[in-house]
C-alpha cells in the first residue's frame, strides 16, 4: 500500500461519531420516545423450574393506569411462533440436534429464573411495575438443576420433553482412530481438567425495544438494540410471524455495547413489537440491570477434559478434548454453534498438532439461554489449547515459549490445512512471539523473580499464543455445517450531486467506530475529505440488507464489500470522465478522486464525475445517470488473527491478591485502517478476559436455582483500578483473500487474555486453579504450594 | 406535588413533580436531556453522574427534590460557544471512548477528579475512577485521556 493519505487507510484518524457522543448527543434506544407511548414491564418466574397451573391477571388489569396484561396464551391465539435457533447440529448418531419450543411468554412452564410470563403495558413505567407484582401467577414448584454435569447425570430433573435427559446433542469432529493411535505412541501424555467460568456480557447499555405500529400504512417499527436488525426483521418475520418482511422496519440506533449478547432476538422485543400492534399504540420496554443479569444470553460455561500427547521432544503428536456445554433453558439464536463450530474448529491453535479429536455435549439446565460472548466458542478452544501446552512445557521442563516455537506452523505452510476443517490463511506466529519476548523483557525475567521472591511475593509469566476465526464467514461452508443464513455483507456508496457520499452498510457499529473507519477506506480510494462522507447503519428501512456485526467481521466482511462498491463506483466514473475528456475509457486512470488520460495533462475529479452523473446534459448515451452502486461480499474463507499475549503477575501469597505488572500483546490483523482504533479493541477485549480470569463469575445457587449475582454488587465487573496499561503493538501477514486484506481485531483480547493470565497466576503459584482467580483461590493455593514445599 | 427548581446548565428550571423522582430521571424524562445515562439499578454504574453544585454526583442515587436550588451540569452543559470542555476534546484525542455510554458519566467524574487532583498520576486517576464501569475500553485510553486533559488544564 502506497504512504498513508491524510484521514486515509492507516492513519489513526480521530472518531467522527465521538462529536455527538461527547456532548450527549447520542441517541441510544432509551433516548428515543414517541407520541403516546405506553410502558411495559414483564412479569418474571421467581423460580428457576416450575409448572404454572393458572395466571390471575384480573387485579392487575384493574390497577391505575393498566392499558393490557398478556400472557403466553394470548400470543399462541395470535399466532406468534416462538423463538428461534439458526443453526442445526447434528448428533454423532447422525439426529438433528434437540429443538424444544422456546415460546415468548411461557407456556405451561418455566424454566429459569427470570423466565418471561407475561407483559403490563401502562401509562406509566411506574404503574406498569407495580402492576406487574400484581398478576397472580400460580406455579407448582420442581426441582432444579443449574450445572451441566449435573443436568446430563441420569436422574436428572427433566426440563423439556423434547430433549430426553436434558441433552440437546452430543457431537464429534477430527479423526478419533488417528488420534488414538497417536495417544498410543505418545511418550507423555499431559491431562488438564478446564472449566470455562460461565460469564454475563453486560454491555453498558441495557436492552430495551420501542416498537410502533402505523395502521395507514400497515408498518410495524421497531427500535431495538440490536447488532443485526436485519437478522431480527428476518427472523421476526418469516419465523415467529410478527409481520411480513417489508411491513417490519427494524431501527438499530446508537446502540451502547453489545459484545454479542445484542445479536440475538430475544422474547422482549418480539412481545413488545406484537403488543404495540394489538394495543395501538407505541410501546417501550428498558431493561433493568437485575433483568440483564437475569435474561441476557450468558457466555461461556465449559468443563472441559483435554489430553496433549507429546514425543519426547516436546512434539505435540494429538490432542484429544471432550466437553459439556451449558447452554441453558433454551436455545438462544446462534446457542448450537457456540460450542461446536465456533470452538472445536480452533483447537488445533498455532500448532502442527498432528491429529485431533474432540466430541462436545450440550444440554439445557435451568438457567438463562447461553450463546456468543465476544470471542464466542473460541476463548474456549484458546484456553483449553495454551493451558495445555503450558501444563505440557512445565511437565516435560521445556520453556513455554520453547515448546511453542517447536511445534508452530511455520511461515511458508500456508495455506494450512488443520485437522479440524479449518484452512489458516496466512500467519508467522514466531515473529509476533519474538516481538512479544522482547516486549515483556523475557531475559530479565529470572532476575525479575528473584527480587520479587526476596520481598516475599511469587512473580509468575504466562502466554497465550491464540488464534481465531474471524470474517465471518463464506456463505455455502457455513450452510453445508448447518448455518440457517448466509454470511456476507452489503455495502451501498452513494453519491450526492454535490459530491458528498452516503455510505449505507449492513454492518452495524456499537463502539467499533464504522463511521469513522469505513469513512477512511472511501476517502483513501476516492479522495472526497473525511467530513463529506457519512455512513448510515442500522435502519432495515434505508440500509440494504446486511448480516450485521459479531465475529470480528465488520472491516473483514463488511469492508470488503465497501471495496466492491468503490470499485463500481470508479468503473461508471471512467466511463463518465472519458466523455468529459473525450478520451477512451481504456486510456482513463483513477487515482484519488481524480480522473486522468495517460500522457496527457487531462483530468477531472470525482465530483465533476458525480455532478455530470446526475445533471447529465453532457453524458455518455448509454450511461444511466446517476452515481450509486451497491455490492455484496461473500468471503472466500475466514480470516486467522493470531498473536502472542504475555502476562506478568506477582501474586501476594499473604493475601492472595494477584498484581498484573506487564501486559504484551502482539497481534497479526493483517493490514490495518486505523491503529488508534485497533489499539482500543485490544485493550477492550484484554480487559473483558482479565476480567473472565479474575473477577466475573456467574453463580446459580445449586439448590434453588437462584442467580446469586445478578447486581454489580455481587458480579465483579472490572474497575479502573483493577486493571493494568497494556503494552500493545502489531505484526502484519496481510489477510490473501479480501481485497483489504484485514482480518479483525475485536475479539483478539478476549480470546488471548484468560490463558496469558491463568497460566501467569498458575507459573506463580506452582499449582493449577480455576477462574476466576479470586484472592481467596490464590491464597488457598498459595498456603497448599507451601505445605507442600515444606514436607 | 412538590415544586423543584433548579438552574441547569446555566438555565432556571422549575417543575411539579412525584417526590419519589430521581434526579437522574427528572433531568431524562423532565428536562429530556438524554446524554444522562442510566445503567444499573444499585449505583454502581456511573453512567448517570453529572454535577451538582461543582461535585460529581451520581444523579440516581438522589432524588429531584434534594437538588432543590441546586446548580446542576450536564454533559450538555460543558462545550462553550460550540468549544468542547479540554475533559472531552482530550477523549476524543485519546480515543477514550467506544461505544460512548459510560462516556457523559466518566467525563463529568474526570472533571471532579481533576479538580481534587490537578496533578493525578496514573494509579490516583485509576483509583478516583473506581465508581464508573466502562465494558468497552478497558479503561487504558480513558486514563490517558484524563492524564492529558489535566496537564491541559495546567494542573
Ligand atoms: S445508573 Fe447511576 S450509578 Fe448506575
Ligand atoms: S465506551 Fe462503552 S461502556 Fe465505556
Amino acid at each position: 500500500m502506497s504512504e498513508t493519505r491524510e484521514n486515509g487507510i492507516g492513519a489513526a484518524v480521530r472518531r467522527k461519531e465521538d462529536n455527538r457522543f461527547l456532548t450527549g448527543e447520542g441517541r441510544y434506544l432509551d433516548d428515543i420516545n414517541l407520541h403516546n407511548q405506553a410502558y411495559a414491564c414483564f412479569v418474571r418466574s421467581p423460580h428457576a423450574h416450575a409448572r404454572i397451573n393458572g395466571i390471575d391477571k384480573s387485579e392487575a388489569e384493574s390497577a391505575e393506569g393498566v392499558i393490557a396484561v398478556f400472557t403466553g396464551e394470548d400470543l399462541a391465539a395470535d399466532g406468534i411462533g416462538g423463538l428461534i435457533c439458526g443453526w442445526g447440529i447434528t448428533s454423532k448418531n447422525g439426529e438433528p440436534h434437540k429443538a424444544p419450543p422456546h415460546p415468548a411468554l411461557a407456556q405451561g412452564k418455566v424454566r429459569y429464573v427470570g423466565d418471561h410470563v407475561a407483559i403490563v403495558i401502562a401509562e406509566t413505567p411506574e404503574q406498569a411495575k407495580s402492576a406487574a407484582d400484581l398478576v397472580d401467577v400460580d406455579y407448582e414448584e420442581l426441582p432444579p438443576v443449574v450445572n451441566i454435569a449435573d443436568a446430563l447425570a441420569p436422574g436428572a430433573p427433566q426440563i423439556h420433553d423434547e430433549a430426553p435427559g436434558n441433552e440437546c446433542y452430543d457431537w464429534e469432529i477430527g479423526d478419533k482412530a488417528a488420534t488414538d493411535e497417536a495417544f498410543a505412541k505418545a511418550s507423555h501424555v499431559t491431562r488438564l481438567e478446564i472449566v470455562n467460568n460461565r460469564l454475563v456480557p453486560n454491555p453498558m447499555e441495557p436492552r430495551a425495544a420501542l416498537a410502533d405500529y402505523d395502521p395507514g400504512t400497515d408498518m410495524l417499527t421497531l427500535y431495538t438494540t440490536s447488532q443485526n436488525p436485519h437478522v431480527a426483521r428476518l427472523i421476526l418475520s418469516a419465523f415467529v410471524g410478527l409481520a411480513p418482511e417489508h411491513k417490519l422496519r427494524v431501527i438499530a440506533p446508537d446502540v451502547g455495547g453489545g459484545f454479542g449478547s445484542k445479536i440475538f432476538v430475544y422474547a422482549e422485543e418480539t412481545v413488545v413489537a406484537w403488543a404495540a400492534r394489538k394495543i395501538r399504540r407505541p410501546v417501550k420496554w428498558t431493561c433493568e440491570r437485575t433483568e440483564a443479569f437475569l435474561c441476557d444470553a450468558h457466555g461461556r460455561d465449559h468443563v472441559t477434559t483435554a489430553e496433549l500427547a507429546l514425543d519426547d521432544e516436546g512434539h505435540f503428536l494429538g490432542l484429544r478434548v471432550s466437553t459439556k456445554a451449558n447452554l441453558g433453558a433454551y436455545l438462544s439464536t446462534f446457542s448450537t454453534a457456540v460450542p461446536t463450530y465456533l470452538y472445536a474448529t480452533l483447537l488445533n491453535g498455532q500448532y502442527k498438532m498432528g491429529a485431533i479429536y474432540a466430541e462436545v455435549q450440550a444440554g439445557f439446565t435451568n438457567t438463562a439461554p447461553v450463546d456468543a460472548y465476544r470471542g464466542a466458542g473460541r476463548p474456549e478452544a484458546t484456553y483449553v489449547v495454551e493451558r495445555i501446552v503450558e501444563r505440557a512445557a512445565r511437565d516435560l521442563n521445556i520453556p513455554p515459549e520453547e515448546i511453542r516455537k517447536r511445534n508452530f506452523i511455520p511461515p511458508d505452510a500456508f495455506p494450512y490445512e488443520t485437522p479440524v476443517i479449518m484452512t489458516y490463511d496466512s500467519g508467522n506466529y514466531q515473529l509476533a512471539m519474538d516481538k512479544a519476548n522482547e516486549l515483556i523483557d523475557r531475559a530479565g525475567f529470572p532476575a525479575r523473580r528473584a527480587e520479587s521472591e526476596a520481598r516475599g511475593k511469587l512473580r509468575g509469566l504466562g502466554y497465550a499464543a491464540y488464534i481465531e476465526a474471524c470474517g465471518i464467514a463464506p456463505s455455502a461452508a457455513v450452510g453445508s455445517l448447518g448455518a440457517g443464513v448466509g454470511l456476507w455483507e452489503s455495502a451501498q456508496v452513494r453519491f450526492n450531486p454535490t459530491g458528498s457520499v452516503t455510505i449505507h452498510t449492513g454492518s452495524h457499529s456499537h463502539g467499533q467506530g464504522h463511521e469513522t473507519t469505513f469513512a477512511q477506506i472511501v476517502s483513501d480510494r476516492l479522495g472526497i475529505p473525511i467530513e463529506n462522507i457519512d455512513v448510515i447503519h442500522g435502519d432495515t428501512g434505508t440500509v440494504p440488507f446486511g448480516m450485521g456485526t459479531y465475529g470480528s467481521r465488520s472491516l473483514a466482511v463488511g469492508g470488503s464489500a465497501l471495496m466492491k462498491a468503490v470499485d463500481k463506483i470508479v468503473e461508471k466514473g471512467k466511463k463518465i470522465a472519458a466523455h468529459l475528456m473525450e478520451a477512451a475509457v481504456e486510456d482513463v486512470e483513477h487515482n484519488n478522486g481524480v480522473f486522468s488520460v495517460a500522457g496527457t495533462d487531462k483530468q477531472v475529479t470525482m465530483a465533476e464525475v458525480a455532478f455530470a452523473a446526475y445533471v447529465p446534459h453532457n453524458y455518455p448515451e448509454d450511461l444511466e445517470p446517476g452515481l450509486d452502486e451497491t455490492a455484496f461480499y461473500d468471503p472466500l474463507n475466514f480470516t486467522f488473527p493470531a498473536g502472542t499475549h504475555i502476562a506478568e503477575v506477582e501474586v501476594d501469597p499473604q493475601t492472595g491478591k494477584v498484581d498484573i505488572v506487564n501486559w504484551v500483546a502482539v497481534d497479526d490483523f493483517g493490514n490495518i485502517i486505523n491503529p488508534m482504533i485497533v489499539e482500543g479493541q485490544v485493550h477492550g477485549g484484554i480487559a473483558q478476559g482479565i476480567g473472565q480470569a479474575l473477577l466475573e463469575n456467574t453463580v446459580y445457587d445449586a439448590e434453588t436455582g437462584q442467580l446469586l449475582t445478578a447486581s454489580y454488587m455481587d458480579y465483579t465487573m472490572p474497575r479502573a483500578d483493577d486493571l493494568p496499561s497494556f503494552n500493545v503493538e502489531t505484526t502484519n501477514t496481510p489477510c490473501p483473500h479480501n481485497p483489504l486484506g484485514v482480518k479483525g481485531c475485536g475479539e483478539a483480547g478476549a480470546i488471548a487474555a484468560p490463558a496469558a493470565l491463568m497460566n501467569a497466576i498458575t507459573d506463580a503459584l506452582g499449582v493449577e486453579i480455576d477462574m476466576p482467580a479470586t484472592p481467596e483461590k490464590v491464597w488457598r493455593a498459595a498456603q497448599s504450594a507451601q505445605a507442600r514445599a515444606a514436607e | 406535588m412538590p415544586t423543584v427548581t433548579m438552574t441547569v446548565n446555566g438555565k432556571q428550571v422549575s417543575a411539579d413533580i412525584d417526590p419519589r423522582t430521581l434526579l437522574a430521571d427528572f433531568i431524562r424524562v423532565n428536562l429530556d436531556l438524554t446524554g444522562t445515562h442510566i445503567g444499573c439499578d444499585t449505583s454502581q454504574c456511573g453512567a448517570c453522574t453529572i454535577l451538582v453544585n461543582g461535585d460529581a454526583v451520581k444523579s440516581c442515587t438522589m432524588l429531584a427534590v434534594q437538588a432543590d436550588g441546586a446548580e446542576v451540569t450536564t454533559i450538555e452543559g460543558l462545550a462553550e460557544n460550540g468549544e468542547m470542555h479540554p475533559m472531552q476534546a482530550a477523549f476524543k484525542e485519546h480515543h477514550g471512548l467506544q461505544c460512548g455510554f459510560c462516556t457523559p458519566g466518566m467525563v463529568m467524574s474526570a472533571i471532579d477528579l481533576v479538580k481534587r487532583h490537578p496533578n493525578p498520576d496514573e494509579a490516583t486517576i485509576r483509583e478516583e475512577l473506581d465508581g464508573n464501569i466502562c465494558r468497552c475500553t478497558g479503561y487504558h485510553n480513558i486514563v490517558k485521556a484524563v492524564k492529558a486533559a489535566a496537564d491541559a488544564t495546567g494542573g
